[in-house]
C-alpha cells in the first residue's frame, strides 16, 4: 500500500474519532505549545535585556574598586576606594574617551515638609548626565561654580519629584536631604525601570564635591563611568585603564587587581546566560509534558488496536502484509502526534505574541525551534506508536477475525 | 507465479495434512492426515460438527494457517514453503474470503469496503472505484454504494462482503458459514448468488457450513469428523 493511501486512511480514522483524537493530541499540543512559548519569550527577554543594556551605552566601562564581576553590586568594601584624582588621571592619560564620570552614592532621606522618601543620593559631575543618557525635563544641570564649590543644589528624578512636590514645579524650591537643605535646580526626564527592575527615577543627583563633603564626609569615588568614543575599541580602553590603575594603586606584577573594569558586553553576557539557563530549564519541563503526551498517544493507539482487532483480521485475510498493518497504525500515531504538533506550534506562537505584548518583550520568531518542535512531535508519534502498531501487526488473523 | 488452471483441472491438493495444536499432554490433532483434491471451478461444501476440523482445513486452504505436517499445493505452488508475506501476496491475488460475521469495516461505505482488497494490490483510486462499482452492481447493490454497513440489512451486508471477495477476480472463494447469521430467505439469496458466480465466472468455492440445506447447493459435500474426512458425497 502506498504511503499516501495509508496517510489518507489514517487521516480519515482520526477525523472519524474527532473527540478522542483531539483529547489524545492535547498532551502533545500542550507540550509543543509550552516549548514554543518558553523559547520564544525566553529569546524575547534576552533581546529585551540586551537592548536595554545597550541603551545605557554599549560603549561604556564601569571602573570599580574591589573584585568583579559579581553582578551590579560587586564586592568593593574591602578595597581602597578611588579618588577624584583617579578619574582625572584616566581622563588625561587614556586616549579615545568621550567622557569620564566619577560618582559616589548612598541611600538617603529626601524631605519636604511632612513628605519624605527614602531614595538614592548620587554625587556626580556633569559628565554623569552624558554617559548615562539623562535628559533634562526642566531647569538645568550644575554649573561649574556649584561643582567646584560643592554647593547644595540638586537635580531630581521623576519619582522623587512626584513624591515630594506632586504637580508643583520644584525648580528653585528648597528641600532637605537628611539634615542638609538643598535647592532644586533641575528635574530629569523619566527613564523608567532598569533591566534589573530598579526604578531609575528614584534618585537625587547632587554635585560630587557636595556629596563628599556634606554627606559622605570623605573624598571617596565609588564608581568611575567611562564613555568611549564611537569606533574606539572598548577592549583597548579597558586594558589601558587597567594598566593605569595598577600603576596608581601600586599593584606589583603578578598580584591580582583590587579593582575591576567591566564593559556592558560582560553584563549582557551574564544576563543572557541567565535567561538562557531559565529558558532551557522551563523547556525541559515542557519537554516532559511532550513525553506524557506521547504516552497518551500510545494509550489511545493500544485501545484502538484492540477495538479494531476484527478489522485487522479482515485486512490480513484479504492480503495485507504485516508491515502494511504495522505501517497503518504507525502512520496513524505519527499523524496524530504531528497534528498535535502543528496545533501546539500555532497555539504556542499565538500565546507568545500575546505574552510578549503582556510582559513587554519583543516577539522573536524562531523558525529553528518551530521545526524542531514539529519533528520532535513526529518522533514522539513514531516512538510511542511503534508498540501498538507492532501489536496490531502480530495479531493472528484467525483469532482476530473471530474477535468479538 | 501461478499458471491458470483450466476448469476441471486440479487447483488445490492437500496431501497428508495434519494440524496439531498445543504441546505435550494437551496436544489436539485438529486435522489428522487429510488428503483432498479440489478442481478448478468446483463448488465444495465442508461439513461436520464443531471441532471436526473443517474450519482448520478452511484456514489452511486460505493460507491463514499452515499445516504441521503434509503438503498443500495451490495450482503449481507448494504453499507450505511460502513465507508469511508470500502467503499474504497469494491471498491478495488469488483468494477471496467471506465470513459468518461479514467482517465489513464499520463507518466505511460499501464502496470503500469493496475497494479494500484492491488497495493492497496497489491499484489506482480511479481503477479501484470502477472495479468496486462493477462488483457492487454484480451483487445488486449499485444503489447502496454510499451506505455504511450499519445502514444495510444482514443479507445486503453479506452481498457487500461477496462483492469485496470477488472484486479482485480471485481463483478461489473461501466462505466460512456465510449464511450463519442470516434467515432462510436471505440465506437462499446468498447461496443462489454464490452458485451463479461459480457457474458464470468459474470461481472455485470452498464453503464451510453445518446446514445441509446450504451444503446441497455444492457439487461435493465433504464430511469431517475428528480431524479426518469421513465421507465425500
Amino acid at each position: 500500500m502506498i504511503l499516501w493511501e495509508i496517510y489518507l486512511l489514517a487521516q480519515r480514522t482520526i477525523l472519524r474519532n474527532a473527540l478522542r483524537s483531539s483529547l489524545t493530541m492535547l498532551g502533545i499540543v500542550i507540550g509543543v505549545g509550552a516549548v514554543i512559548i518558553m523559547v520564544t519569550l525566553g529569546s524575547g527577554a534576552t533581546v529585551k535585556v540586551t537592548q536595554d543594556i545597550s541603551k545605557l551605552g554599549s560603549d561604556i566601562l564601569y571602573v570599580r574598586p574591589g573584585l568583579g564581576p559579581h553582578g551590579p553590586g560587586g564586592v568593593r568594601a574591602a578595597s581602597k576606594p578611588f579618588e577624584l584624582a583617579d578619574a582625572r588621571a584616566i581622563e588625561n592619560s587614556v586616549a579615545g574617551l568621550r567622557a569620564v564620570a566619577p560618582t559616589a552614592d548612598t541611600a538617603g532621606q529626601a524631605i519636604l515638609g511632612s513628605a519624605n522618601r527614602s531614595t538614592t543620593i548620587s554625587g556626580v559631575t556633569n559628565a554623569y548626565f552624558t554617559v548615562q543618557g539623562w535628559q533634562l525635563a526642566d531647569g538645568r544641570f550644575f554649573n561649574d561654580a556649584e561643582l567646584k564649590a560643592g554647593k547644595s543644589v540638586c537635580v531630581l528624578g521623576q519619582t522623587v519629584q512626584k513624591e515630594l512636590f506632586g504637580t508643583v514645579s520644584p525648580i528653585g524650591k528648597a528641600m532637605r536631604v537628611g539634615k542638609i537643605s538643598f535647592k532644586v535646580v533641575g528635574t530629569l526626564q523619566s527613564k523608567g525601570a532598569s533591566t534589573f527592575g530598579q526604578d531609575q527615577d528614584d534618585v537625587i543627583v547632587i554635585p560630587l564635591r557636595t556629596f563628599q563633603r556634606r554627606i559622605a564626609g570623605n573624598t571617596d569615588v565609588r564608581n568611575i563611568i567611562v564613555s568611549v568614543e564611537p569606533g574606539v575599541s572598548t577592549q583597548a580602553v579597558k586594558t589601558d585603564i587597567e594598566g593605569l590603575m595598577r600603576e596608581r594603586r601600586m599593584i606589583k606584577a603578578g598580584q591580582d587587581d583590587d579593582f575591576h573594569v567591566r564593559d556592558m558586553k560582560e553584563i549582557i553576557d551574564t544576563f543572557t546566560s541567565t535567561t538562557t539557563i531559565m529558558t532551557a530549564l522551563l523547556s525541559a519541563v515542557a519537554g516532559v509534558s511532550l513525553l506524557v503526551g506521547g504516552i497518551g498517544i500510545m494509550n489511545t493507539m493500544m485501545v484502538s488496536v484492540t477495538e479494531r482487532t476484527r478489522e485487522i483480521g479482515t485486512r490480513l485475510a484479504i492480503g495485507a502484509m504485516r508491515e502494511e498493518v504495522l505501517l497503518q497504525f504507525l502512520v496513524e500515531a505519527v499523524v496524530l502526534a504531528a497534528f498535535g504538533g502543528i496545533l501546539g506550534i500555532l497555539l504556542g506562537l499565538g500565546a507568545s505574541v500575546l505574552g510578549a505584548r503582556l510582559i513587554g518583550v519583543p516577539f522573536i520568531f524562531k523558525p529553528g525551534i518551530v521545526a524542531l518542535a514539529f519533528f520532535f512531535s513526529g518522533a514522539v508519534g513514531i516512538a510511542f506508536g511503534y508498540l501498538p502498531a507492532q501489536k496490531a501487526a502480530q495479531l493472528d488473523p484467525i483469532e482476530a477475525l473471530r474477535y468479538e | 507465479m501461478i499458471a491458470t488452471a483450466a476448469r476441471g483441472e486440479d487447483l488445490i491438493e492437500l496431501r497428508g495434512v495434519t494440524k496439531i495444536y498445543g504441546e505435550g499432554q494437551a496436544t489436539v490433532r485438529a486435522l489428522d492426515g487429510i488428503d483432498l483434491t479440489i478442481r478448478q471451478g468446483e463448488f465444495v461444501a465442508m461439513m461436520g460438527p464443531s471441532g471436526s476440523g473443517k474450519s482448520t482445513c478452511l484456514n489452511i486452504l486460505g493460507c491463514l494457517d499452515s499445516p504441521s505436517q503434509g503438503s498443500y499445493r495451490f495450482a503449481d505452488v507448494q504453499v507450505e514453503h511460502l513465507s508469511l508475506d508470500q502467503r499474504a501476496v497469494l491471498r491478495r491475488n488469488f483468494l477471496g474470503f467471506i465470513f459468518q460475521g461479514f467482517n465489513l469495516l464499520n463507518r466505511t461505505s460499501a464502496l470503500e469496503n469493496v475497494e479494500l482488497p484492491l488497495i493492497y494490490r496497489r491499484m489506482t483510486a480511479r481503477k479501484r472505484r470502477e472495479l468496486a462499482m462493477r462488483a457492487l452492481a454484480d451483487v445488486g447493490l449499485a444503489d447502496w454504494a454510499d451506505h455504511t454497513p450499519s445502514e444495510l440489512s444482514g443479507g445486503q451486508q453479506q452481498r457487500v462482503a461477496i462483492a469485496r471477495a470477488l472484486v479482485g477476480r480471485p481463483k478461489v472463494l473461501l466462505a466460512d458459514e456465510p449464511t450463519g447469521n442470516l434467515d432462510s430467505a436471505r440465506s437462499k439469496e446468498v447461496m443462489e448468488m454464490l452458485v451463479e458466480f461459480n457457474q458464470r465466472q468459474g470461481i472455485t468455492i470452498v464453503m464451510v457450513t453445518h446446514e445441509p440445506d446450504m451444503a446441497a447447493y455444492a457439487h461435493r459435500q465433504i464430511q469431517f469428523r475428528d480431524g479426518i474426512i469421513e465421507a465425500i458425497q
